[in-house]
């Protein structure tokens, strides 16, 4: 391993090329935290973005009319504004707001008094209300699918709404569903990198800072791109032949 | 007899395998089939505003000048709404920075994009094997690499000055960021003319030949007119993401009317009570543009659906 490091500080001394974040140890690190970071913020707004899908969906079939307009807001809020707008009125409207109201509940972090939802947190919320709102849609179309003699089926064999939303109706939605959500999740993953403008120290962040102090911008800019574009490849192809393993037989060939 | 007393029966598709004969799903499932393999294809969700969205904004610009000017104990001619008059001939177009800029540089951005694109939308179809591998590499790698990462990558790589023989050209930020969002919009165009051109029944390429067109002769006078209809309507949506989009080189200092925004808050000694009025005011500066690309784009949808 050190000799595969060391190639690199060769390369450098050689050509001029500077992959400094192979042959310093400490920029190593940093790059490593960046792309965990990327990872850690995607796989937690996929997931939360998902569960809000799911929530979202099931208060849309609600019986009373303003938990469905109160839905339905939330999407139209989210689809029609652009996710940066999104971010910043997160972070800086009501990030502040909440603070400066008192209603921010804060922790000693060594001196002074940290917020407890910092500028990751209010990345993971407004990036998975974002992609929420789409997911939502997709999910309602995928229940919208599900015969209504199949719900009664349910019903009648004793299951409540909830438990025949989670048992019955769901699984078959899911799999309808699959086709979209995947779309959503790989342009959230895409859309990660905004979380940049509000400091989050993911990926596209600690690169800007590596290139801020080596002044290798080429080099780290090619890393970044690759990076990148391997990530969204490989999840587009995993996702992809998971949606091939779950279509049901004769729809959406 | 087997029974499943304290193991839960597993679920069809998620704890087994896809082979199943389920019952028979309603037509939702095939629109969400077909909107997916759109989208997918497309490389953008349709945006679709209403004219309520409209309404509501201003409600809500009503609302926020409102409390922000029951709050100030400022002079009269210093309040929220006052200072946002002031500031609107430089937020939307004085010296063509503003709302002005973020029109012009989605113009170029989206006319580098379209006609890059179509040719490397052509390309995709091309008979030759490397050309079409080299073309579809090219569309993959600026589809899947995020809109931001390239825009850093052409501010920070480009040059600032061209030196061409004795005379110096600048070039400035705006035509930077101009080149960085025609990237991501060049590739998606390719994809929106592949999948156009693909759709378009074989059945056409064989009577053109039997009617000895040559290939570039049925391309240009029999697959792509027809081709045309269908791309218009993803273009325009493509062009509404895209102006909706402008903002995110405000990051890169481009001074167009989010950065302005910015900036002439702070000038006003960035009062609070100014950031509801000023945001919500470009909000529906945006909207205003935006919401009848967005309803044209769903009417020509309607009209040149063609079902083969």
């Amino acid at each position: 391993m050190e000799a595969f490091y060391e190639w690199f500080r060769w390369l450098y001394d050689d050509t001029g090329i500077n992959l400094v974040i192979f042959y310093e140890q400490y920029e190593r690190e940093r790059f490593v935290d960046g792309f965990l970071n990327t990872l850690y913020l995607s796989v937690i707004c996929v997931f939360f973005s998902v569960v809000i899908g799911v929530v979202g969906a099931w208060l849309q079939g609600s019986k009373l009319q303003i938990t469905r307009n109160i839905v339905q807001g939330y999407i139209q809020f989210f689809r029609n504004t652009p996710p940066l707008v999104q971010l910043l009125f997160f972070y800086f409207a009501l990030g502040t707001g909440l603070e400066r109201w008192g209603l921010m509940p804060v922790y000693d972090a060594g001196g002074w008094n940290e917020p407890m939802i910092g500028n990751f947190g209010w990345a993971v919320i407004s990036l998975s209300f974002f992609a929420g709102a789409f997911n939502v849609e997709i999910f309602r179309a995928g229940i919208e699918a599900v015969p209504t003699a199949t719900k009664e089926a349910a019903e009648s064999l004793g299951y409540t709404r909830l438990k025949s939303y989670i048992y019955i109706v769901l699984p078959l939605a899911f799999r309808v569903s699959l086709p979209a959500l995947n779309n959503n999740l790989v342009n959230l993953v895409k859309t990660t990198t905004l979380a940049y403008v509000i400091a989050v120290p993911e990926m596209m962040y600690t690169v800007n800072q590596i290139w801020s102090d080596n002044v290798n911008v080429p080099e780290m800019m090619t890393v970044l791109f690759f990076v990148y574009v391997a990530l969204v490849g490989v999840l587009v192809v995993a996702m992809g032949r998971w949606e091939r393993h779950m279509k049901i037989p004769g729809y959406g060939q | 007899m087997k029974t499943f007393v304290n193991k839960r029966p597993p679920i069809p598709g998620i704890a087994t395998g896809s082979t199943t004969d389920l019952p028979v799903l309603l037509p939702t499932a095939g629109r969400l089939a077909q909107r997916a393999r759109r989208d997918r294809l497309e490389g953008t969700w349709r945006l679709e505003l209403k004219l309520w969205h409209g309404v509501l904004l201003v409600i809500l610009f009503l609302l926020f000048a409102g409390i922000a000017e029951a709050q100030s104990q400022a002079e009269p001619d210093k309040g929220p709404l006052a200072t946002l008059f002031r500031w609107i001939p430089v937020l939307l177009w004085k010296n063509g920075n503003g709302f002005v800029l973020n029109l012009t540089i989605s113009f170029f951005a989206m006319a580098i994009g379209t006609v890059a694109g179509m040719a490397l939308g052509l390309a995709q179809v091309s008979l030759l094997a490397p050309v079409r591998t080299g073309s579809w590499f090219t569309t993959q790698f600026f589809r899947n690499s995020p809109w931001l990462v390239l825009l850093f990558c052409i501010m920070l790589l480009f040059p600032f000055e061209i030196e061409l023989g004795s005379t110096v050209f600048k070039i400035p930020d705006w035509t930077k960021a101009t080149i960085g969002f025609s990237l991501p919009v060049m590739a998606n165009l390719s994809e929106i003319v592949r999948g156009a051109v693909q759709s378009i029944p074989t059945g056409q390429w064989e009577s053109a030949e039997s009617l000895a067109f040559t290939r570039r002769q049925t391309m240009w006078m029999i697959i792509l007119p027809q081709c045309f209809k269908r791309m218009i309507p993803p273009w325009m949506n493509w062009y509404a993401i895209l102006t909706m989009a402008t903002p995110l080189c405000s990051i890169m200092g481009v001074e167009e009317s989010v950065r302005l925004a910015q900036d002439a808050m702070t000038a006003e000694d960035s009062r609070t009570e100014l950031l509801g009025p000023f945001y919500v005011f470009l909000l529906i500066v945006f909207f205003i543009y935006c919401y009848p690309i967005a309803r044209l784009t769903i009417a020509l949808e309607k009209k040149y659906t063609v079902n083969i």
